[in-house]
């Protein structure tokens, strides 16, 4: 068989689910060694075109080659063993298993006698994922460590399997700049091996820093492919959203550092928390939004969790509004006014099965209810009106949410605690996965929310977004507060360094990226 | 909790969507299909003493399962149904000489009592629910027993009524097993608590991040289950006009779980679902009064119904892929 030009082609592909026409009537093809984006607006289409590339779902219609050669995939299995290997946008790893068994599913090493060999198994995984800089137990179970940490072993995974095509699904979405890094050598290591990649991400930077092409889908429908190198950024956005892009980013920051004095909306003081926190206190003004910094497992989304009442703590104080809050439990906190957007989406975030209606109104329903009667006309005002206002893309308020694309599933939880009308919000990398149309709208409401007294704490993956969308830098280290910008200091160049500055801490001097949470806070959201 | 990139083997979207279709309505098919049956094969079957008398033997196992469709919407199982279904007629039979309201307030009072024990054993303790209720289906049984050692006949008018009297043709048992039906289901659709326990059941550290209450719901669903599960002792003893707690409420937790099943609730929580569970329950009682009423012996009723139940139970597992 002579090489062919394309190891992966589909041509005039049509997915509908019930209500959707996801994907109609797709042409997509790849090329070996070549870096293929794929990118679209939230819901255009991208994790469904690669769920049927992959077998998770059948085509309506349409016809898939591999390798010059018809193929129907019944099953991922299938797409895997033929040499296809996917990250899906969900981390679709096996929670309860450990780190090593989860790396070699399916192919575990084994000993003369044909029982896994673990000594080999635990050895080897240890030195994969160290090249990834995941230094971890192996033994432990995977959901144990951070969302970015999964994401490293799915990648390791995909990547050690020996694939003619990868495909990644927004794999960066949870990942620091570090890691992002080593994905790129990863990227550049499979490009030389002539092995293709598929590449979806919202993040513009990245694609410009390792793609050579790009396909745009608006609506599930195909309708750009080129070099991308000859598409500029202002021209794939508005392929992406079918309209220019009004402003890109946004205006500086309304109000001016220094204009917070008084009394704070939120004080934290001495929040305290084996091997976690170490003496964390901040304050936030209303009006002012205060970023968090920090590497993958600084503390960050504990800190979060902390102040919503989701993390026992040992020692600390929490007020709101010059009331003190209750720690250790999120009616309290949230009774006070503060809302969390959690980190991890799926599994703390959504309840999948129910309705998106339903899931917006899931906090608000006492505030909706009247003698525990749900107020259904108040609540499809209230599910209106921010379906609206954050353009959340769904058949109906009734679909399932489970349903929903990545972006969408992020919008519904925003719009859940929007509803609250809290005094302090908590945003866990809020625009994660979000599309840059609906990036630039989201930080615009953070402002303008800001704008309205509303104190917000902002933690983000991206740092870019941290530095522009702050008034203040908190910067956290292993567990404790090293450093605080305002003002003109709230640049990159400075975060960086404060993130770099060696550690004062005796405890901890290894230089390892440590991995974020830990198993007590699991069960401490797991209420057992 | 289902993941969104489970394998979906190669199911053409038609097939897909008939599994979806007989999810949903496969149960009501399944009582046309054994009424149109029966319409055709049975002797005097479309008589108002047949249906009568289907209808009251019914209710007892429909008002319990009403009870254990919440539970199973909160990803649990309550398996001391039926020992509290005794407890509630031995309660019934000693506290009976200080009137029929006055003991039926105390039965209540003992299954809410267990309920709560359940409940709070799965939401302070982190028991799992099927351990926990088996705890206290073994010990609330011998708790039954030891108030009540030996079968006891019930003399009582108001109760006599209850058991046997109607309402325009229609039993008093059967209108209250109709009336606690309308009022879950009202509870599951509209209520705050309705909304929160299926929350609870689908995600619970993000009802948890929520910040719903969910200990008082998990406490509370148990407690309607306790107290469902007393009803239909209170029922059962009127119409057996006896009290007998060695056997009363025997694997009523089986048949009840049955109806949930096959009415199509998921045992992974989440969804709770009060018309099918009525049908579950009509499904099950009628397959069994078809085969007593062809002379097949009650080995093959048993069969039939593990046969229901595998469908059921075949079909709920397809609804957790997508
Ligand atoms: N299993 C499903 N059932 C019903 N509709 C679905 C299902 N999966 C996806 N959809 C719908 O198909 C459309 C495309 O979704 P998809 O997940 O492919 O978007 P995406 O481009 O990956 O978006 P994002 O950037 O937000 O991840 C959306 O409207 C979504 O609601
Ligand atoms: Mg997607």
């Amino acid at each position: 068989m002579s090489a062919p030009a394309e190891v992966l082609a589909v041509r005039g592909l049509t997915k509908r689910f019930p209500g959707v026409l996801a994907l109609d009537d797709v042409t997509f093809t790849v090329r070996p060694g070549e870096v293929h984006a794929l990118v679209g607006e939230n819901g255009a289409g991208k994790s469904t075109l690669i769920k049927v590339l992959t077998g998770v779902y059948q085509p309506d219609q349409g016809e898939l080659r591999y390798r010059g050669e018809p193929a129907v995939f019944g099953t991922p299995l299938r797409a895997q063993q033929a040499g296809i290997s996917t990250i899906y946008q969900e981390v679709n790893l096996v929670p309860l298993m450990s780190v090593a068994r989860n790396l070699y599913l399916g192919r575990e090493p084994r000993t003369r006698l044909g029982l896994i060999d673990f000594g080999r198994m635990h050895r080897e995984a240890e030195r994969v994922l160290g090249d990834y800089g995941v230094r971890v137990d192996v033994r432990q179970p995977l959901r144990h460590l951070g969302v970015g940490a999964q994401q490293m072993v799915a990648l390791a995974r995909a990547v050690s399997v020996n694939a003619r095509v990868v495909i990644m699904d927004e794999p960066t979405s949870s990942l620091e700049p570090r890691e992002v890094e080593t994905l790129f050598g990863v990227i550049r290591r499979l490009r030389e091996q002539d092995i293709a990649v598929v590449y979806v991400s919202h993040r513009m930077e990245e694609l410009y820093a390792v793609c050579d092409t790009v396909t745009v889908l608006r609506d599930g429908r195909h309708v750009h492919t080129g070099p991308l190198a000859e598409t500029d950024r202002l021209t794939l956005v508005s392929l992406m959203l079918g309209r220019p892009l009004g402003e890109v980013g946004r205006q500086t920051t309304a109000t001016p550092a220094g204009d917070h004095d008084g009394e704070p909306v939120l004080h934290a003081e001495g929040l305290t928390r084996p091997h976690q926190l170490r003496d964390v206190s901040l304050r936030i003004h209303p009006g002012e939004v205060l970023g968090l910094g920090g590497l993958l497992g600084s503390g960050r989304s504990e800190t979060a969790k902390a102040i919503a009442g989701a993390l026992p703590v040992t020692g600390g104080s929490v007020t709101v509004a010059g009331i003190s809050v209750r720690t250790g439990s999120t009616p309290a906190a949230i009774r006070a006014g503060i809302s969390l957007l959690p980190e991890d989406r799926k599994a703390e975030g959504i309840v999948p099965g129910l309705s998106v209606r339903e899931n917006i109104a899931l906090a608000a329903l006492p505030r909706l209810s009247r003698f525990g009667l749900v107020h259904e006309a108040r609540v499809d005002a209230v599910v209106e009106t921010f379906m609206k206002r954050l353009r959340i893309k769904a058949s109906s308020p009734h679909q399932k949410v489970g349903e929903l694309s990545g972006g969408n599933q992020q919008k519904v939880l925003l719009a859940r605690w929007l509803a609250m009308h809290p005094k302090v919000l908590l945003l866990d990398d809020p625009t994660r996965g979000i599309d840059v149309g609906a990036k630039a709208e989201v930080q615009k409401l953070i402002d303008e929310l800001a704008e309205q007294g509303l104190g917000v704490l902002l933690i983000s993956s991206d740092v870019e977004e941290l530095i522009s969308g702050s008034d203040r830098v908190v910067v956290l280290k292993d567990g404790a507060v090293v450093a605080e910008l305002s003002g003109d200091d709230v640049t990159e160049d400075r975060l960086m360094r404060a993130i770099a500055a060696p550690t004062t801490a005796p405890d901890d001097t290894s230089p390892t990226i440590p991995t974020s949470p830990t198993s007590a806070e699991e069960a401490a959201v797991h209420g057992h | 909790m289902a993941t969104d990139v489970v394998p979906r083997r190669g199911v053409p979207a038609d097939r897909a969507q008939l599994v979806q279709w007989m999810q949903e309505y496969g149960v009501y098919l399944g009582v046309t299909v054994l009424l149109l049956f029966n319409v055709a094969f049975t002797d005097h079957f479309l008589s108002t003493e047949n249906f009568r008398t289907q209808a009251v033997q019914v209710a007892p196992v429909l008002i319990v399962a009403l009870g254990m469709a919440l539970v199973i919407g909160t990803e649990g199982v309550d398996l001391s149904v039926g020992s509290v279904m005794a407890l509630s007629t031995s309660l019934l039979s000693l506290y009976l000489g200080y009137g029929p309201l006055a003991a039926l307030l105390v039965a209540l009072v003992g299954g809410a009592a267990v309920g709560l024990a359940n409940g709070a054993l799965v939401a302070f303790v982190g028991v799992q629910p099927i351990v926990a209720t088996l705890a206290l289906m073994v010990g609330v049984r011998g708790l039954a027993l030891v108030l009540l050692p030996q079968l006891e006949d019930v003399h009582d008018p108001t109760m006599a009524t209850l058991g046997s009297g109607d309402l325009v043709g229609i039993p008093y048992v059967v209108l209250i097993a109709v009336a606690l039906a309308l009022l879950v289901a009202f509870a599951v659709r509209r209520t705050t608590f309705g909304r929160q326990l299926l929350a609870v059941g689908d995600s619970r550290p993000a009802a948890q991040l929520a910040g719903l209450p969910v200990r008082r719901v998990l406490i509370v669903v148990y407690v309607c289950s306790g107290v469902l599960a007393a009803v239909a002792g209170f029922l059962a003893t009127a119409r057996l006009s006896a009290s007998d707690p060695t056997s009363l409420g025997n694997l009523m937790e089986l048949s009840a779980i049955t109806a949930v099943v096959v009415g199509g609730t998921s045992l992974s929580g989440g969804r709770v679902r009060i018309g099918g569970t009525v049908a579950g329950a009509a499904l099950i009682q009628l397959l069994n009064a078809t085969l007593i009423k062809h002379n097949l012996s009650p080995s093959w009723t048993q069969i039939a119904q593990a046969a229901v139940i595998v469908v059921a139970v075949y079909a709920a597992r397809e609804r957790g892929r997508r």
